[in-house]
């Protein structure tokens, strides 16, 4: 077995994804299927290989720091589930 | 020509009846609403039709046409977006709940361009949620029918745009491709489907799903609609550091000139046991018809072909976790009412919010980036990327083209994959290594099995290099009547 229950668990917890007992049952099972297909990747030696994260060589794009048009606040909130006046409405964060 | 409908037509000969004014943008704007009252019902191409604002942009244009104005290369002609890409006060929900009810306060860049050529907005196609599938069958919303054969899916991601090009229901459309998602579609729709090299249009307003690559490209009914759409939204834009400050050359002058000559790879890698004999056939077909035009096809080897998926799935499902962290219920988008507090107003949000497949690969791009598995699977991967890219650097040594199938079988039925995404991910075997190389790749249909469902031809080219890619195209395409067959609606 390549994935555990606990570790769905504990993969969603990160993911800040909520899944039934029921989806983290096929979850397991799906995930499994797949890592084991992936396992073929082992079959290659890479010791030495750079890491290609990236096709275009760019690190970093500077421009002037200079301001241009961009959303309002009311454009920006527009389409908020919830808000407060000029801000994001959330559920408590902080114990009283 | 006097006998097709104003819908059956291509963007070249749209762009000429406009132009020379035989006919308004209205007339070819009201065919196109016509035909999607007639034909949408059962397609279901669409998740956005907007014709009444289609209908007053036209009218605005053929007010300016009377006036003598110029107009741009796409005036009047009627285009399909796939959901994905950010359209102002037009909803936009990649076909996800989550993004339910989302209107986007601004244009994509690819939008912008289109609108200042004249293009008319029909409406806003379905897709697999967040551009993650093969089949369409992922859409939040609905499925969408392959016109060819109303129980088959119509490919996937870009199936709306796909198949909306293939019924008449649009006169061209955009896709975006992260995988084959505008190239497998246009394979099982009998479409053209362009994706250019990476970083040649400009992803801003592109809904992220992999931002490594993820491209955005036409969808059309032949190769030179294909070139003059990519015309337009081509270049670099100061909005996406990806795009890259290259000169955009007109992608229709190579169109028409000859091929003899030119050296087209055929990788042994690509033509595996177990591959559709139709399939094989059709591609077989294909490369003898070049070489009687004067190509040359050569044997080459591409050898990591066959760990394309699996790196994929990695590096892919890795972008997208982090991609997609942003749907948190706060800034847009649905938010799961009953939650007393932060944390669990996100994981309900994004369990209501997501469906099966984006589940999946959030849970396995987490997994993958997760601490004592990141060197094993992402870093792995990352690795092997760098394998695949090299490949493709060697044999364009030898070659200016690679020609392949652009998937291992014709449309398969709807259902038929749903259980089982493994065997879904494999349907993208032969379309995922551009995307990883970065390379430009474009479908076009090369035969049809003898159920009638379209067979597609692809052909891969070295970076930036589209207008040879469009060349080898545009004289196949000459050469064959495969891309004048309609579906029989």
């Amino acid at each position: 077995m390549k994935i555990t229950r606990q570790e769905v668990e504990h993969v969603s917890r990160l993911a800040r994804l909520g899944l039934s007992d029921e989806e983290q049952e096929r979850m397991r099972d799906q995930l499994d299927t797949i890592l084991t297909y992936i396992d073929k990747l082992d079959q290659l030696d890479t010791s030495g290989v750079e890491p290609t994260s990236h096709v275009i060589p760019v690190t970093n794009v500077f421009r002037e720091d200079a301001t241009w048009p961009s959303l309002s606040q009311e454009q920006a909130l527009a389409n908020a589930p919830d808000r407060h006046g000029s801000l994001f409405r959330v559920p408590r964060i902080l114990e009283e | 020509m006097a006998l097709m409908e104003l819908y059956e037509l291509t963007i070249h000969d749209l762009q000429r009846l406009i132009q020379r004014r035989e006919v308004t943008a209205g007339q070819v704007l009201r065919a196109f609403l016509k035909r999607i009252a007639q034909e949408e019902g059962k397609i279901q191409a669409y998740m956005t039709v907007t014709g009444r604002e289609a209908l007053a942009r036209a009218a605005r244009l053929d007010r300016r046409l009377e006036q003598g104005d110029q107009v741009g290369s796409l005036a009047g002609v009627p285009l399909a977006i796939k959901d994905v890409i950010c359209t102002q006060g037009i909803p936009t929900t990649c076909s996800s709940k989550i993004l339910e009810g989302f209107v986007p306060p601004y244009d994509a860049t690819v939008m912008k361009h289109l609108y200042n050529a004249g293009m008319i907005l029909l409406g806003k196609t379905n897709m697999d949620e967040f551009a993650m599938g093969s089949s369409t069958e992922n859409s939040g919303y609905k499925a969408t029918r392959n016109p060819w054969d109303v129980s088959r899916v119509p490919g996937g991601s870009s199936g709306g745009s796909g198949a909306a090009v293939a019924a008449g229901l649009c006169a061209g459309a955009l896709g975006s491709d992260t995988g084959g998602s505008i190239r497998q579609p246009a394979a099982f729709c009998g479409v053209v489907g362009l994706k250019p090299t990476y970083g040649r249009v400009s992803r801003y307003g592109l809904i992220a799903f992999a931002s490594s690559l993820d491209q955005i490209g036409p969808m059309t009914k032949d190769v030179r609609d294909a070139a003059i759409i990519l015309n337009v939204i081509a270049g670099h834009d100061r909005c996406d550091s990806t795009s890259v400050d290259l000169p955009v050359p007109d992608y229709t002058t190579q169109l028409g000139r000859e091929i003899t000559g030119m050296r087209i790879g055929i990788p042994d890698e690509y033509f595996i046991e177990g591959m559709d004999r139709e399939v094989e056939t059709a591609i077989r077909g294909a490369i003898g018809v070049l070489e009687s035009m004067g190509a040359k096809a050569e044997r080459i080897s591409l050898p990591h072909a066959e760990h394309a998926v699996a790196t994929y799935y990695l590096v892919a499902t890795a972008e997208a976790s982090s991609n997609l962290a942003r749907y948190d219920g706060v800034k847009y988008g649905i938010r799961a009412r009953g939650a007393n507090d932060l944390l669990a107003m996100y994981t309900k949000t994004r369990q209501n919010g997501f469906g099966a497949e984006v589940k999946r690969r959030i849970m396995l791009g987490t997994y993958g980036l997760s601490a004592g598995y990141y060197d094993a699977y992402y870093l792995k991967a990352l690795k092997v990327r760098t394998l695949i890219r090299k490949d493709f650097e060697d044999a364009f040594k030898r070659c200016e083209v690679i020609l392949t199938p652009t998937a291992p079988t014709p449309a398969f039925g709807l259902g038929e994959k749903t259980d089982d995404p493994l065997t879904m991910y494999l349907s993208d075997i032969f379309t995922i290594s551009a995307n990883l190389a970065g390379i430009p790749g474009i479908s076009l249909p090369c035969g049809f099995t003898q159920a009638g469902l379209p067979i597609g031809l692809q052909l891969l080219g070295k970076p930036f290099d589209e207008s040879t890619l469009l060349q080898m195209a545009f004289a196949y395409e000459q050469a064959t009547e495969w891309h004048r067959r309609k579906p029989p609606l």
